[in-house]
């Protein structure tokens, strides 16, 4: 798995391009496997990885109703950053952080990891109060973390608005420089590729019609391609989670709503840096490519229709260019949605579905995308172990009766 | 080069440009690309990756290149496509990501090494030593047009609302015939086209039913606007939205914003034609090649006739016939076997024919299609499902979704007698006979093939690339275009999408149908983002809320900021803002202050079942309320979270008034309705919210009823007969008055409501009162920090999204209160009955030190944990020392205690104390 | 952007219209005793259908809460009533 490399590239370029291998296999699925993976997106791909590689299982598959990487790890803004405020999404996001960092050279495949920095700005002066609590937890946590001006935001990121009549005035902003951006397709098809070559089956176009239980313990599932028995399964279905626990005869707190992003046509490079407005709840960032990738909240309708709505789309865009007012007269090349699973905290939910045998990966809301690393590696560890790995703990689904929710978005906010 | 006749052109008045720094003239009706054309311009920009020399291949929105950077009279606007850019005089055009020009682009030299910058080649390098060494040089590369920071002031767009019966969409014959008679038949009818001048594919036919087409169109044209129907031009449907809104966008004069129209429309006819296929040989992107429509619109619309002689490749049976007026013009044509394997287009900057094994067929115009393909996008937008036409080679509109139908070309419809009857048919609802279309010969990539064969113009993603992808399994359609970036250029797939997915199905022995699309996304064509923002920008976006008052602090200099989507007076007078506030906390503690605390929530809960309704909305108990009483309360969330505080007053039997924070008005509305009506009995209860038409003034300090008692009110003031926490009412100047006694400062405070109107009067008067005392105006600053003195707490600032009311000290509801209330059981949670649940403390430094910074954590020292952190601080003016509050992990059971702080890296010391810091014993409130 | 018609005011723009919760849901009685498990299930877990769907909507303009049933795919209204018990 280490051949690709510029020498490898030069050699094929001189030779037509013709030793390339599969990147990955299309295999028939197998009547059986030690593990079975319902969802090829990256956490499920990330999964089927580290069970390989960090806990040698010799039989895993991979099952995708779709393509790989087709879900919500394709649709996404690809912003990578764990500035959190509690200590147990510290923990989660930073994990994730630190093996992005390492990723292409672990995968061999260079997944872009971009660490030009996360700004979140500040409206207001009780905005930097609320920006010096974050700031301090970060560095209380281990996270790196800076605190700057409105000059030290204007020399960043001349783009912003910084008229006089901007209705929301930038007084600073907290940064975390290890935050960025990474190729969100190459993720998918690094783990994809690293899987295959550990032996992972990946089962593309084959849909899980239904999940077996024998004595109450899921034992296998039924599949377009048939059944396959599986000694465990872990299930990472991010906006379909509350249909696959349907299936197993379950319930998730769990709404599903389509998240739009957008992205405009390729420009010079204008923005160096992922920049959040929660005063406008937008957050905007440059692709290498040169498009203005950005996004907002969420559709106001629970919904799984993978499409965007005009109305989160006019408030979405019209905060972007009273962020950013330049760019009123570039254009817009295309939106899209996916569909998220938003839990009551917006916290992920990792470990026991409440059913023997089917270990859960879900709930990421809006930010999944910069989690694959870490919930394909907690969700792998607690399939290989039977128990939690610490950092996965508070996310069990337990929380939601103990009450010991990690609400990150309630952390923040002020009333008068 | 001489102009022909061209149904848009007035070739009678000229237009001067540039491009690329040199001059030339066009005429009237021209776009950007045809007077280009017309002046023999063959380079018109430059591919995106190899930098390679790009020609004009379509005449309209089907050009993959031609990106140009273009600026008139002061507005420059980045990437707009030459083809639908309409001449003005004076633009100044440049190509974009070529320098110093798209003729001579040094970066040309890329090309060279191309066959080492393959599909993905960056997946697989510059990962040693780390991507962020070759990123920034990268990121230069890429991009096409560059942004200028500057933002141009008029740049708004209109956005408005609109319905129809019928929305034609395109004005091509198909879209005039449907419209025509749908419209006399009385219905109300819209005909959108993106071109100015309506009437799509019609100028290229030399008749159609026996008119010429300039007489058919503005035949047509007229009968439709006599029937009533409406004709917009220069709009385009971008896309379909959920409920059959369709998303219209008017081009205007260069620099001028496009206008944004919601089409809500309860049938639609799709109109938008075909475009033609590229032929996929090796050569086809060198310029002079040009798709078949391309030629024929260049010179029947735009009197432009591309080549002198041309060659002819293509699999369209009519193709011959179709070109004869411009073979009549003077274009010399070679039809040669488009099936042929061995051709190749020969020329490097310009084409200088095309060659067949050894033969050279001189040519300096190669027109090429492989085939039509139908406009389907807004079809997908919509939710419409495609089907593959084995003798069209295309994916067409099933025809099933009710509300919309395509027609014409779109539909594969390509016979214009045929199309118009069709039209006629689908615009009156009938069913039109079936067509029997001719058959074309399959045209599609040969995998395997020599030469360096183009699929996407723009991305430079080759033949040789597909099958790199098919190669490492990339197979999915999806994957293909991602892994290749094939079909996300500009004109996203339009020219690119077919030849790829029929490339990759032979690589993979299936039929194209079995391979399937890549979704079609809105917007159809790139749309400045000006068009979704409208008018929501300034003082538009997140407009504020204003105070009745709002000229009366102004003529106050008060420093109006946002507090709560509200704008409000932070504090009054010029100079230091700190010292203004310091200023005004001391005097109304020394004497008085007033305040308008007008946003302050004012909902009004009656009805036989009031009593029962509030005790269970709120954690404190209501119930026992009399008359006359006010109680201080919390309301929570179902989950056991403080939502907001504020004060009951009890304005008689079932008659309650809840004063709720100003930023939580519509949320406490919110709560109390769905309560109301979902779990209670509605008729029994009534909500109503009268926040906006009640004004608030709040006088507090020692001296505050010395102030109120000059209002002459019948009410009595005194402590007796109002003590703290009572609610009397009164008149003054006739209209009725709310007096409460409550305290936000913790000095004798009466906040007086009565109506907005009469606001202006009752200020003027306590304000001449106050002023005569020595009293002052308090702003919200002062005001938060007299109850940050005092320990009073507010919603969202010193409590956070884990706060429960039993961390704020309150825990006698918790315990005996047996009423159900929202979120009762919340409460008694394995979390809410933690030890270390976070609490409110008071917080002092040190003699001398500084304040606390608002945002410090009290953190444990090792290992170093947060442990809470500063909510509340400044210097107490009172006090003449600092004062905190904070949120603190068993915080209540910790008075006393030293802790650390944490502060940007510093540490420092303070203390645990009890959150009120000013008169503890209350002496001052019950004055 | 969708239209729901409201039972009280008629057809009006999605933005008028706040979502409320599934249909169906009992709060249990808290004057006695509710398991942490029962709690927990009315607080926060969701049928959140694929399909169609039952759900209670606000029409905030008129402070109305109603129900909807619709499709949450499509996107299709496929009607809304009144809560009262009484609607006929």
């Amino acid at each position: 798995m280490k051949d690709y490399s510029a020498l490898k590239l030069i050699r094929e370029g001189l030779t037509g391009q013709k030793g390339w291998r599969p990147a990955w296999q299309t295999p028939e699925p197998k009547p059986s496997y030690q593990a079975v993976i319902i969802g090829g997106g990256g956490h499920g791909l990330a999964t089927a990885y580290y069970l390989a590689r960090e806990h040698g299982l010799k039989s895993i598959a991979v099952v995708e109703k779709g393509w790989l990487g087709g879900g919500n790890t394709g649709r996404n803004t690809t912003a990578i950053r764990s500035n959190y405020f509690y200590p147990e999404s510290a923990a989660l996001y930073d994990f994730s952080v630190r093996l992005y960092e390492g990723l292409s050279k672990e995968l061999n495949y260079n997944v872009m990891f971009s660490q030009r920095g996360m700004m979140v700005t500040a409206h207001s002066h009780h905005d930097m109060e609320m920006a010096a609590r974050q700031y301090n937890a970060m560095r209380i946590n281990g996270i790196d973390a800076e605190l700057i001006d409105a000059d030290g935001v204007r020399r960043r990121v001349p783009l912003l608005n910084f008229r006089d009549d901007a209705r929301h005035p930038i007084h600073g902003a907290v940064v975390q420089p290890r935050g960025g951006t990474g190729r969100h397709d190459a993720v998918a098809w690094g783990y994809a590729r690293g899987a295959d070559s550990l032996g992972v089956d990946i089962l593309q176009n084959c849909e899980v019609t239904g999940i077996i239980k024998e004595g109450g313990r899921a034992t296998g599932i039924e599949t377009t391609k048939g059944v396959i028995r599986a000694e465990m399964i872990g299930a990472t279905v991010a906006g379909h989670s509350s249909i696959l626990a349907d299936m197993a005869g379950f319930k998730l707190p769990i709404h599903s709503y389509a998240l739009q992003a957008f992205v405009s046509e390729p420009l010079k490079p204008v923005l160096d840096t992922v920049v959040l407005c929660p005063a406008h709840a937008t957050y905007v960032s440059q692709s290498d490519k040169g498009g203005i990738v950005f996004g907002g909240g969420l559709d106001r309708v629970p919904s799984y229709g993978q499409r965007g709505n005009m109305p989160v789309q006019e408030v979405v865009v019209g905060a972007l260019t009273e962020m950013m007012p330049a760019l009123a007269k570039v254009k817009l090349l295309r939106h899209w949605g996916g569909i998220v699973d938003v839990t009551p905290d917006s916290s992920p939910i990792i470990g026991p579905s409440g059913i023997d045998g089917l270990t859960l990966n879900c709930g990421w809301g809006t930010g999944g995308f910069k989690a694959i690393p870490a919930g394909g590696w907690l969700l792998a560890h607690h399939m290989a172990n039977g128990r939690h790995h610490e950092i996965s703990r508070p996310f069990d689904l337990a929380r939601f009766t103990t009450g010991r929710l990690v609400d990150e978005s309630a952390a923040s906010g002020i009333a008068h | 080069m001489t102009r022909h006749a061209g149904a848009a052109i007035d070739a009678s008045r000229k237009l001067r440009f540039t491009f690329d720094g040199r001059a030339y003239e066009g005429v009237a009706g021209d776009t950007l690309a045809s007077a280009l054309l017309a002046n023999g311009v063959r380079i018109v920009g430059r591919s995106f990756k190899y930098h390679r020399p790009r020609g004009l291949w379509g005449a309209w929105v089907d050009k993959p290149n031609a990106i140009m950077e273009v600026s008139l009279k002061g507005s420059e606007l980045p990437n707009c496509l030459a083809t639908t850019t309409t001449l003005e005089d004076g633009m100044e055009a440049r190509a974009v990501n070529a320098w110093p020009n798209a003729r001579r682009d040094i970066k040309g030299g890329l090309d060279l090494f191309s066959r080492f910058l393959t599909a993905g080649f960056y997946y697989k390098t510059f990962i040693w030593p780390d991507w962020h060494l070759f990123e920034p040089s990268i990121r230069k590369m890429a991009g096409l047009g560059s942004v200028s920071l500057e933002h141009l002031d008029d740049y708004i767009t209109d956005q408005s609302h609109d319905q129809c019966d019928l929305l034609v969409i395109g004005g091509g014959p198909a879209g005039l015939a449907a419209a025509r008679e749908s419209a006399e038949a009385g219905r109300d009818v819209v005909l959108v086209d993106d071109q100015e001048l309506i009437g799509g594919s019609a100028y290229q036919a030399p008749d159609i039913e026996e008119q010429y087409p300039e007489d058919w169109v503005t035949s047509q044209r007229a009968a439709i606007e006599t029937a009533g129907g409406r004709i917009l031009s220069r709009t385009t449907a971008y896309g379909v939205y959920d409920h059959q809104l369709v998303a219209l966008i008017e081009t205007r004069a260069f620099g001028q914003t496009p206008r944004l129209t919601r089409m809500r429309a309860r049938h639609a006819l799709l109109a938008t034609g075909a475009i033609d296929r590229p032929v996929t040989l090796p050569g086809n992107d060198t310029p002079g090649v040009m798709s078949l429509t391309a030629a024929r619109e260049y010179f029947h619309r735009y009197g432009v006739l591309a080549g002198g002689c041309a060659a002819l490749i293509s699999n369209q049976t009519d193709a011959q016939t179709a070109l004869a007026p411009l073979q009549a013009a003077g274009l010399e044509i070679q039809a040669l076997d488009p099936a042929d394997p061995d051709l190749k287009i020969a020329g490097a900057r310009q084409t200088t024919g095309v060659t067949l094994r050894d033969r050279h067929i001189p040519a300096d115009l190669v027109l090429t299609s492989a085939g039509r393909t139908p406009m389907v996008h807004l079809w997908r937008h919509a939710g419409g499902k495609l089907t593959w036409s084995d003798p069209l080679q295309a994916f067409l509109p099933d025809n099933q979704l009710g509300w919309m139908q395509a027609i014409g070309a779109a539909n594969g419809t390509f016979d214009t007698d045929t199309t118009l009857a069709e039209a006629r048919a689908r615009a009156t609802g009938a069913t039109p006979p079936a067509d029997q279309p001719e058959p074309i010969q399959p045209l599609w990539p040969r995998p395997g093939a020599k030469g360096r064969q183009w699929i996407d113009f723009q991305h430079d993603v080759t033949l040789k690339d597909v099958e790199l992808a098919a190669r490492e399994n990339y197979a999915s359609v999806e994957h293909l275009k991602r892994y290749t970036t094939l079909g996300m250029a500009s004109d996203q797939g339009k020219t690119s999408n077919m030849a790829g997915l029929a490339a990759m199905a032979t690589l993979q022995g299936k039929e194209i149908p079995q391979v399937g699309t890549t979704t079609f996304r809105p917007p159809f064509v790139p749309v400045p983002l000006a068009a979704w923002a409208g008018q929501h920008q300034r003082q538009l976006y997140h407009p504020v809320k204003r105070l009745a008052l709002e000229p009366q602090h102004r003529d106050a200099q008060a420093a109006l900021c946002e507090y709560g989507g509200w704008l409000r007076p932070g504090w009054y007078g010029a100079g230091e803002a700190d010292t203004r506030i310091a200023h005004e906390a001391r005097t109304a503690r020394a004497t008085a202050g007033l305040l308008d605390g007008s946003p302050l929530g004012k909902i009004e809960v009656m009805g036989p079942d009031a009593t029962a309704f509030v005790n269970f909305m709120f954690y404190n108990t209501m119930a026992t309320l009399k008359p006359g009483q006010i109680r201080y309360g919390f309301l929570l969330t179902e989950g056991g979270i403080v939502y907001d505080d504020g004060v009951v007053s009890c304005l008689g039997e079932n008659h309650f008034l809840i004063s709720c924070s100003s930023s939580h008005v519509d949320g406490v509305r919110g709560m109390l309705e769905t309560w109301r009506q979902d779990g209670n009995d509605p008729d029994q209860i009534f909500v109503h919210d009268l926040t906006m038409h009640w004004a608030t003034l709040t006088v507090t300090g020692p001296q505050a009823r010395d102030i109120v008692e000059t209002l002459g009110l019948e009410a009595d003031l005194s402590s007796d007969a109002l003590p703290h926490m009572r609610f009397a009412t009164s008149t003054w100047n006739e209209t009725p008055m709310r007096i409460a006694r409550v305290s936000f400062s913790g000095d004798l405070s009466f906040e007086l409501s009565l109506r907005s109107s009469m606001a202006p009067a009752l200020w003027d008067h306590l304000m001449g009162e106050t002023k005569k005392i020595g009293g002052t105006l308090l702003g919200i600053e002062a005001m938060s920090v007299l109850r940050a003195e005092k320990g009073y707490i507010m919603v969202g600032k010193d409590t956070d999204g884990e706060t429960m009311p039993h961390d704020l000290g309150f825990t006698i509801p918790r315990a005996k209160k047996t009423a159900p209330f929202v979120g009762d059981r919340s409460l008694h949670t394995e979390t809410a009955n933690d030890p270390h649940r976070k609490q409110l403390v008071g917080l002092t430094v040190p003699d001398g030190a500084p304040p606390l910074a608002t945002g410090a954590h009290v953190v444990s020292d090792a290992p170093r944990r947060s442990l809470g952190y500063v909510t509340s601080s400044y210097l107490s003016p009172n006090l003449d020392r600092p004062v905190a509050l904070g949120l603190v992990e068993n915080g209540a059971a910790r008075l006393g205690e030293e802790v650390t702080i944490w502060h940007d890296e510093t540490l420092s010391k303070a203390t645990i104390t009890a959150p009120c810091a000013f008169d503890p014993e209350g002496d001052r409130l019950h004055a | 952007m969708q239209r729901f018609p409201c039972p009280f005011c008629g057809l009006r723009d999605e933005r008028e219209f706040h979502f409320v919760g599934e249909l169906g849901k009992t709060r249990p009685d808290t004057s006695g005793p509710v398991s942490d498990e029962d709690w927990a299930h009315y607080l926060h877990m969701h049928r959140n259908e694929k399909g169609c769907v039952r759900e209670v909507w606000m029409h905030t303009t008129c402070a109305e809460l109603f129900a909807m049933e619709r499709d949450s795919v499509t996107m299709e209204v496929l009607g809304t009533t009144q809560l009262r018990k009484d609607a006929s």
